[in-house]
């Protein structure tokens, strides 16, 4: 029996934990990353360290000082702002100016989370925030993309890296279109293997395919990624193009081509995948799903930009609360839905 | 609905099912108590009123509370010895409620007195009825709900078929396994009985996977006579539920609000079936009932037929706990609720006592995390409530709009969503006091009009 003056614990049920945990996926999610962002590294050399670095840094300690300004305990334990970190800066151009990287790193966590009310108030992918902020005021160098695997990667810089605060970057690496504009304006397509591989320009963790499906796999493994979202993605993706290819394959581009190229990969598995972002039952995930892969070959085939992904993920967080609400499941025992209220 | 070959409910979750260190265990007499404490309420129901007197000598099964009313049931004495008061005792809820102390006689041999058998040949389904009332039966899963109540099937309403629960899906008990392997014979004269009193056609017997070879007990000991089948359901919470094995079974939905006779099916407890079969032949009360003993802090853990009134601190000093034990529930982790106190005492209704170490209680003080809607609680409930939404709507005390607009009435407590809740979302929890708070408004509107 117990010592003498021991209390028992009084509970109500349920009595044990599945154990599962909100730091626990988070953490998976960055170990997912881990290899993609290592890819980065060995790509684009220092130019991807730094950008990373500086994407990761100004994430964490924006979110770790607004916690402190609000006399909030720091939240950056739950590894949440750490995805968001990484995330950004995996979808940067590597030459960006560093000076660029923090300013967008402080408003994805500013503005594209806090502001909404920290972790799982953050309607909007908070990587992406910072990074539509980024493309729409510094249009230029968020699409000027350096050639990666260039010989001097380790030992030296891009000029426009190390460029000062509101002072026109220059450019002097060897600048290199990505297979994405390559297409849209010269219609040059890349070979499929390059691009499943990563040997091709992009944004730092947009080149290898491959290592973005291994760490989705790893998390669907795992049960922290709903596998309908990029599964739904990546299939009306390739359908609509497909379909697109077939009417007249020297104006669109192949299916397979679509799938592989620029950041949808690292978007349908890692950012339209956040679960805070995106639909809680089956039929809102396919749907979701859905939407951003024809929203995304819409933009990609008839826009003014060559990559429509990152709108694509944040049009469909703001549909993802109506989808909620729509597709309710019927209740058990209840004859019709509920009326959506 | 069917997966893999076995019949399951949509929806669910699978906690560590915990059952190999008592499932192989048979069921063994456990001693009496110095004092047992025989709380007058042990069901849903009116509570019984005492026919003994204190200082009045009793023998063992003999009737000691009579039902008041029809939602309440007859008590018996679980041991010959005498009654030395009548007064408020502590009960599980931490509220006082009335119950005979009954203290044994040491040197009695303690045979069982045997009442007026109700024989199942010659009886109508009310004087079946009657005899399940008087033998004091109520739900031995847990739920305590009067059986002779649900057994009456209302003027214009039928049973086609009878479902016996051996589902036990909660982790760590064991006692259905033990009945069903034990006392299939009182098992299948029981279902005899429940068949005569509802007019159902057929009866199914449920059992979850993990009870293989008890399902194949049952199988092989089936009566040539008898029109029903053996069905092995996946092993998954809250498979139990009788509303699960509906769907699961029979492809039905108990209608919201509504009654199993509703959709003309009827389910009850292997155990509590073993126990008519056992008792109406004989015309005994329920005086004992099988329960699992069982937890990281117990040192002898095992299925025991305990006399009910047998006090939790007579029982535990018995098998012995460790020194860091932490928390007693009575019933499983799932859904048993913690004991208030070591001086309450087992009821009919206790289907086990479960005895947590410090470690093993450490791991449900997990930091709450805001949500972050990441649907583990929508794919586990197992009836499609939205419990991410409920859990918002209840930290802003709207409860009048969880009940209805999203069916919070519905909900039966299983706790699977508090269970895979990565933010540790105490959602059942708040979904109990929601619907307490939602019951008493409507009780205070009865009251004022």
């Amino acid at each position: 029996m117990p010592a003498p003056g021991k209390t028992l614990e009084i509970r109500t049920s349920p009595h044990i934990l599945s154990g599962y945990s909100v730091d626990s996926i988070m953490f998976n999610v960055v170990l997912a990353l881990l290899p993609v962002t290592a890819f980065a590294i060995f790509a684009f050399g220092l130019a991807g360290l730094l950008t990373l670095s500086m994407a990761l840094v100004s994430c964490v300690l924006t979110e770790h000082l607004i916690c402190r300004a609000t006399g909030k305990p720091t939240t950056i334990g739950d590894w949440s702002v750490t995805i968001t970190g990484l995330l950004y800066g995996l979808t940067l151009p590597p030459s960006l100016p560093l000076w660029m990287v923090a300013v967008g790193g402080v408003i994805c966590v500013a503005m594209g989370k806090a502001l909404f009310g920290g972790l799982g108030y953050n309607t909007f992918n908070p990587a992406l925030v910072g990074r539509a902020v980024l493309q729409a005021a510094f249009p230029v160098a968020m699409t000027t993309w350096i050639a990666g695997f260039t010989a001097g990667r380790f030992t030296s810089l891009p000029s426009s890296t190390l460029t000062l605060p509101f002072t026109e970057p220059t450019v002097d690496a060897v600048t290199s279109a990505t297979p994405l504009a390559l297409w849209k304006f010269s219609r040059e397509t890349t070979a499929v293997a390059d691009l499943a591989t990563g040997f091709t320009s992009g944004s730092a963790g947009e080149t290898s395919s491959i290592l973005i499906i291994l760490g989705g796999l790893y998390l669907i493994a795992r049960n922290m990624m709903n596998w309908r979202i990029p599964v739904s993605i990546i299939a009306a993706v390739f359908v609509l193009s497909g379909a697109l290819h077939l009417v007249d394959p020297t104006r669109y581009a192949s299916p397979v081509f679509m799938i592989f190229s620029g950041g949808l990969m690292l978007g349908a598995m890692f950012m339209a995948s956040d679960m805070v972002g995106s639909p809680m039952t089956s039929i809102g995930c396919y749907l979701y799903g859905a939407l951003i892969g024809v929203v995304t070959v819409v933009i990609r085939t008839w826009g003014g930009l060559p990559e429509g992904v990152m709108y694509a993920i944040l049009l469909g967080n703001a549909v993802t609360p109506h989808l909620d609400r729509w597709f309710r499941p019927r209740v058990y025992g209840t004859a019709t839905k509920e009326a959506a209220s | 609905m069917r997966l893999l070959g076995m019949k399951t409910f949509r929806h669910g979750v699978h906690p560590p099912e915990s059952k190999d260190e008592t499932s192989g265990l048979p069921i063994r007499q456990f001693p009496f108590a110095p004092l047992l404490i025989i709380p007058l309420v042990q069901h849903m129901g009116a509570p019984s009123i005492p026919v003994v007197e204190e200082g009045q000598e009793v023998w063992r099964g003999q009737r000691i509370a009579r039902p008041d009313g029809f939602m309440s049931v007859s008590m018996h004495a679980s041991a010959s010895g005498i009654v030395r008061k009548i007064a408020l005792a502590p009960s599980i809820s931490g509220r006082m409620v009335p119950a005979v102390y009954l203290e044994p006689f040491p040197g009695s041999t303690q045979e069982v007195e045997d009442g007026t058998p109700c024989p199942l040949d010659t009886s109508t389904p009310d004087e079946i009825i009657a005899a399940i009332q008087e033998a004091g039966v109520v739900g031995l899963g847990g739920a305590a709900f009067p059986t002779h109540v649900k057994l009456k099937v209302p003027e214009g309403k039928f049973v086609d078929t009878l479902i016996i629960n051996g589902a036990e899906c909660e982790p760590f008990l064991t006692t259905d396994h033990r009945v069903m392997l034990e006392q299939s014979d009182d098992i299948f004269v029981g279902i005899r009985y429940l068949l005569k009193v509802s007019g159902a056609e057929k009866v199914i017997i449920a059992v979850e996977a993990n009870k293989a070879d008890a399902a194949e007990h049952l199988r092989a000991t089936f009566p040539g006579d008898l029109n029903g089948s053996v069905e092995l359901l996946r092993v998954k919470y809250p498979q139990g539920a009788e509303k699960m094995l509906f769907a699961a079974l029979l492809g039905r939905e108990v209608p919201s609000g509504g009654l199993p006779l509703d959709i003309h099916a009827l389910c009850c407890n292997v155990a509590t079936t073993a126990e008519i079969g056992r008792l109406l032949p004989l015309g005994r009360g329920i005086q004992e009932r099988v329960i699992t003993v069982t937890g990281p802090a117990v040192k002898r853990k095992g299925n025991y037929r305990i006399p009910i009134g047998t006090p939790l601190r007579f029982l535990l000093e018995h098998v012995g706990v460790e020194e860091d034990v932490n928390r007693v529930f009575l019933g499983g982790p799932m859904m048993g609720g913690a004991a208030s106190s070591l001086d309450i005492s087992i009821t009919k209704g206790t289907s086990g006592v479960t005895a947590f170490t410090d470690s093993a209680a450490e791991r449900t003080h997990s930091p709450v995390y805001p949500c972050i809607r990441c649907g583990y609680c929508v794919d586990a409930c197992p009836i499609f409530l939205d419990p991410s939404l409920l859990g918002r709507l209840a930290a802003n005390q709207e409860f009048s709009v969880m009940a209805e607009r999203h069916n919070l009435m519905d909900c039966f407590e299983c706790g699977s969503c508090s269970f895979v809740c990565p933010s540790h979302i105490p959602l059942v929890q708040q979904f109990r006091a929601a619907k307490a708070a939602v019951r008493k408004a409507a009780a205070g509107k009865t009251g004022a009009t």
